[in-house]
Formats: C-alpha cells, sequence, structure tokens
C-alpha cells in the first residue's frame, strides 16, 4: 500500500534562541538577528512521514507552506531529508492572516493538490504557539482530527493508529483515512539531510528563485521537473479574496507590547522576604514567569 | 437579560469532576458577566452528568447545558465541537472560553473554524474595553481584550475580535484564579438532546486505549528551568528545586558536579557534558558555576543565582544575586510567586 502525505510546515523566526546579542539596548527584541529555521515540530511531522514511506514505498511526500518566497528554503530542506516535492504559497494578499485565513488559505491549496491520505503537520510554531491551524484545516476540509500524536504505530485498512502524548498520560486513537495529524515535540527527532540527495536536489528552486539563478543552472532547473519547487498565487487555489490575509482574519491585533528585559550588572540580594518579593513581583510584571 | 449574548465556558469533565482550569475561567467569566451585566452559561459534555451542576453553580453559573451520552466520554474532537457549533448557533453567545488543554486546544480551533469567529490561545489576561479601528474609525463598545505573550515570549500583544461572535479564548491552567462566588448559588440545568446536536457519523475517531504515563525529560526545550549544584547538598534538598519548578511551570536541571554526587539523573545535566539550555529564565542553586557549565546556560535570557557564597563565580554572569541558603530562598520564591502571581 502507497500512500500521498503532504506535511504543512512554517518557515518561523528562530524565537527559542533569543540570547543577549538578539537584544536591543533598549531591551526589546532583534527580529532580525534571529535566523529563519524549520519550525521544530513541522520537522518532527516529517520524520512520521518519513517512517510511512520506510514502511510503505511508492508513498509520495508533498511539503506544502505558506509564507515568504524564501520559504523554499525548508522546502529543500524537506526534501534533502527525503520528501519528494514541495509547494510555496505565497501571494502578497496572503499577507497579515490570523490562524483562520491561514487555515482557509492552505486548505484551498490542498483542495487543489487534490489526491491525498494523509495530511500531518507540527502541533504549533514556535512564532505563536497557537496550535489552532492544523484542526482548523481539518474542519475547513471537513476531515477528522487528531492532535498532539507523539508515534503513527500503523496506517493500514484506510486507518491510522496514532499514539497522543496529552497532559497526564497518553491515549492510543485509530481514525479513518484521510484525516489531519498534527505532530508533538515529543515526538522522534527528524532524521539528517541524506547526502546524495543533497548532491542530487542541490539546485532545487521555486520559480522566483530561479529567475535570479545563472542562466546554466535555470536552464538545469527548466530542464528537470524533479528540481522545481512549485509556487502557488491566490487566484490559483481559487482562494475568496474575503477570507484571506488581514481582510480574512477575524482577531485583529490591538496592541503589541514588547517585553523589556533589564539588568545587565547582576543585582544583589540578601536572603530578604521583602527583597524576594519584589523580584517575584518583577518577573510576573515583565512576563518572565507566569 | 437578553437570552443570547452571554458568556459561556466549556466546562472539561473527567471521572466526575469539572477540571480545574474550567472552574478558573467560570470565575473569570463571572467577573466578565458582571461587568457586561449578562449571564454567566456553562456547557458540560460526558457520559455521567447526574448532578454535575453542584459543582458550577457556586462560582456564578446561570445556566447549565448538559448534554450527557455514553459516547461523549473520553472526548473526541468532532462530538463536542458538533455539540458547540450547533448551540453556539442558537444561543449566540458573545464570549466563549475554554482551557488551553489538549482537549481546549483540540476544540477550540475547530469550533472557531467552523462558525468563523476568532480564537486566540493561552491568554494570559482577559480584559473589557473599547475599540476603534484604525483603518475604518469604526467604535466598537464592551470588546473583549484577549492578552497574551507570543514571539517565544518576546512580546505581549492584546487581541480583539470586532466583528464575529462568539469571541474565543482559551487560558491555561492555574493563569486565572478559582473563586467561589456563592456557595449557595442557583442557576437553571438544560438537559440537551444529545441526538439533535451530534450526529453518529461525528464517532468516527475510536480510542483504543488511555492511560497515565509520566512524559519524558526536556530541559531542552523549557522556557523556564531550575537548577540545582553540588551545594544543593542532597537528594532531599533537590525536591524543593521541583516543588520550585512544579510552580512555576518550570523543568529541573543540574551541573554535573549534582549527578557526579547522585542527587540527580544523568538526562538533567546541563553544561558542555549535557544539555545546552537557552532558556527565558534560569534559576541556579546551589550552582558554583564551572566554565563547563556555564558554557550550557549562559545565553539564558536571565540567570538568578541563588547561593550562600556572595563570590561564587557563577555570580559574575547572573542578572540577579541572592546571597543565602537554598533551603530558606527556594520556599521563599514558591510562596511569593504562589501570593501574587493570581
Amino acid at each position: 500500500m502507497s500512500f500521498n502525505i503532504i506535511v504543512l510546515a512554517k518557515q518561523v523566526p528562530d524565537t527559542r534562541n533569543v540570547g543577549k546579542d538578539a537584544m536591543k539596548e533598549d531591551g526589546t527584541i532583534n527580529r532580525a538577528a534571529l535566523p529563519a529555521i524549520f519550525n521544530p515540530e513541522d520537522l518532527n511531522a516529517l520524520e512520521q512521514a518519513l517512517r510511512i514511506k520506510d514502511a510503505n514505498p511508492g508513498t509520495t511526500i508533498t511539503l506544502l507552506t505558506m509564507g515568504l518566497p524564501r520559504a523554499a528554503e525548508i522546502v529543500r530542506e524537506a526534501i534533502y531529508r527525503g520528501a519528494d516535492a514541495g509547494i510555496v504559497l505565497t501571494d502578497r494578499p496572503f499577507g497579515g492572516a490570523d490562524t483562520l485565513a491561514t487555515s482557509y488559505s492552505l486548505a484551498q491549496a490542498v483542495k487543489k493538490f487534490g489526491n491525498y491520505d494523509l495530511i500531518l503537520g507540527g502541533r504549533q510554531a514556535i512564532d505563536g504557539d497557537t496550535a489552532q491551524v492544523g484542526p482548523q484545516i481539518a474542519e475547513k476540509l471537513g476531515l477528522p482530527q487528531v492532535t498532539y500524536a507523539e508515534e503513527i504505530l500503523g496506517v493500514a485498512d484506510g486507518k491510522i493508529t496514532v499514539k497522543r502524548r496529552l497532559e497526564h498520560g497518553v491515549e492510543t486513537v485509530k481514525a479513518p483515512l484521510p484525516c489531519v495529524v498534527t505532530v508533538n515535540g515529543s515526538a522522534a527527532d527528524c532524521r539528517p539531510r541524506n547526502a546524495k540527495r543533497l548532491m542530487k536536489y542541490k539546485n532545487a528552486a521555486s520559480p522566483s528563485e530561479t529567475a535570479k539563478l545563472p542562466e546554466a543552472i535555470a536552464a538545469r532547473v527548466a530542464a528537470n521537473p524533479e528540481l522545481q519547487i512549485a509556487e502557488w498565487g491566490a487566484a490559483y487555489v481559487d482562494a475568496d479574496p474575503e477570507q484571506i490575509g488581514l481582510p480574512g482574519s477575524p482577531t485583529k491585533v490591538k496592541a503589541i507590547e514588547n517585553v523589556v528585559f533589564t539588568a545587565k550588572e547582576s543585582r544583589r540580594l540578601d536572603n530578604d522576604d521583602a527583597q524576594i518579593e519584589e523580584l517575584v513581583k518583577e518577573l510576573i510584571a515583565n512576563h518572565t514567569i507566569g | 437579560m437578553a437570552d443570547n449574548n452571554n458568556i459561556i465556558v466549556y466546562c472539561e469533565y473527567d471521572e466526575g469532576r469539572i477540571a480545574d482550569v474550567s472552574l478558573e475561567l467560570l470565575t473569570k467569566g463571572r467577573v466578565l458577566a458582571d461587568r457586561l451585566g449578562v449571564r454567566l452559561e456553562a456547557v458540560v459534555a460526558g457520559d455521567k452528568l447526574d448532578g454535575i451542576e453542584k459543582q458550577v453553580f457556586p462560582y456564578g453559573v446561570d445556566t447549565v447545558y448538559k448534554f450527557e451520552d455514553a459516547r461523549l466520554f473520553p472526548y473526541t474532537s468532532n462530538p463536542h465541537a458538533a455539540i458547540l457549533i450547533n448551540l453556539f448557533r442558537e444561543i449566540k453567545p458573545q464570549i466563549c472560553l475554554m482551557g488551553a488543554t489538549c482537549i481546549g486546544r483540540d476544540l477550540g480551533p475547530r469550533v472557531s473554524s467552523c462558525l468563523h469567529s476568532g480564537l486566540t490561545a493561552d491568554c494570559t489576561a482577559l480584559e473589557i474595553g473599547d475599540h476603534k479601528d484604525p483603518k475604518t474609525g469604526k467604535e466598537y463598545t464592551d470588546l473583549l481584550y484577549q492578552i497574551r505573550p507570543a514571539f517565544g515570549g518576546n512580546i505581549v500583544a492584546t487581541i480583539v475580535n470586532p466583528e464575529c461572535r462568539p469571541q474565543m479564548a482559551t487560558v491555561r491552567e492555574g493563569v486565572m484564579k478559582k473563586e467561589i462566588r456563592d456557595a449557595a448559588y442557583m442557576g437553571k440545568v438544560v438537559d440537551m438532546d444529545v441526538k439533535k446536536y451530534v450526529d453518529d457519523t461525528d464517532f468516527v475517531v475510536e480510542i483504543i486505549d488511555r492511560h497515565i504515563e509520566k512524559s519524558k525529560i526536556n530541559i531542552k526545550n523549557a522556557p523556564i528551568i531550575v537548577a540545582g549544584g553540588y551545594g544543593v547538598g542532597s537528594k532531599e534538598n533537590f525536591q524543593l528545586l521541583f516543588d520550585l519548578a512544579d510552580t512555576l511551570g518550570a523543568e529541573v536541571g543540574a551541573s554535573r558536579a549534582a549527578v557526579d554526587a547522585g542527587f540527580i539523573e544523568h538526562e538533567r545535566q546541563i553544561g558542555q557534558t549535557g544539555v545546552t539550555v537557552r532558556p527565558k529564565l534560569y534559576i541556579a542553586c546551589g550552582i558554583s558555576g564551572q566554565i563547563q557549565h556555564i558554557a550550557g546556560m549562559q545565553e539564558s535570557s536571565i540567570i538568578i543565582s541563588v547561593n550562600n557564597d556572595p563570590n561564587a563565580p557563577i555570580n559574575t554572569i547572573a542578572d540577579y544575586v541572592i546571597t543565602g541558603d537554598i533551603e530558606e530562598v527556594v520556599p521563599k520564591l514558591i510562596k511569593y510567586y504562589k501570593k501574587n502571581s493570581k
């Protein structure tokens, strides 16, 4: 049995590595200093897809991501690790989307893609931590969902068996295909790049990247469909302009407040109740704890 | 009071008990309902709900919608989503709150997607306030301000849903305070006909097994780490660090000296020969600060050192230095966090 798997992924700023060098003098974060990475839990999802492929030869894995054209970087990364192809959903009108508009846009792309048995994705992205896009895509496509997956135990007879990691324990569930499964960071780490695949696919490029390549390499991409990363726009996936980007987002950001980290020099406290309470209050007030 | 436009809390239920997080949200919901002059309502779906209303009425609940069916426990996504979607179409609440738990974070997005209502995850504060759209200039009164950290905790955003209802938000357990409004408060119970809300075809996901199992240690991605060194003194004293970690939602780490002394397992070792971490907050307890340890944690955003040696090397990279014994300082941190966090 072989399957067509779509893996949803996002290119995100590496918010986990906000060290002191990524802080501006006023104590706010310098976003430009953060590298753009493959969202960690999406890599866990890719690994689960690759394991299904290992066990079921003929299975194809397509990475689907929405973002800026540079998100083709994570498509290449996925291909180096074993994915077969990738699509970058990118268009100016998609910008400013909240989770609902994002889910609608991705669901439209999935419909356009058509023939799929399983949609996998990370539980949540580290820049928003909402965990909403997976279940919302499932709803938009009318599919069942399995969230918090730690391990896919098997795919057989049109059903997938999944071990879920919940707050206080584990649950094993069986869901019919097609369905949406979101994978936890506690799942197995993704395998590294495969050296042979890296050599073979290092020139894989999206149309907007190909336009900037030297002519000889661009010609090589044009001649080989395996090296072509698809780029889809809003019109191509038949997206309703009212349901994407800012207009399609019911939630609006009213205000943003930077969390300011102070104290470059050590502050000395004694084992004194008032001083310790003051410190705790300060950490709560600047959202370090609580 | 109007029949529509109320505040509703989805109450999680397990083994006959309403979850603490739901009671915390009812407490908050009561305050918001008073502010808006509307009713506080609760919805519970499960298998044995006899008398369950007694657990929620003291929090000031005016109406409890009970959906009882053997197939509604344990929780699965589609049937519970169908209940909320169809119920909300009928009673049109203005605000819906649920726990930011594995259940709430599975259910909320599915419901919000179907109703096209905005949902904000993991709010740390909820307030009522006005809003003026910066583009259209349109003014809105009494919206729910959904306040949450974003961008790895480096910013705090206030989110509003000006047009769509219900305004939905999830909140983690322990963020809001649980407080009984009136032990004698009495609301109304509405027994719902489950068949009118849930279709048999909604029961698509089958639960094969459920059991309690401790999760693996994950210090690498923990936003807060409480780490202990040789100065903690004993395995027993490490329990204090676990208590602090539990209180703060943190993981416990250790220096090599503490691991070598047998105070704690190797999986928790931080440093060159252990794990490298970059949490938001690192509380180093009784750690002197060998270079190899510092290499594994120096990029932490905020470092607090608790040590009875005012000249411990780690103090030079710490943002805060508390000079004192672990046995005294750590319980104080716990005490004052609990006192001030809610």
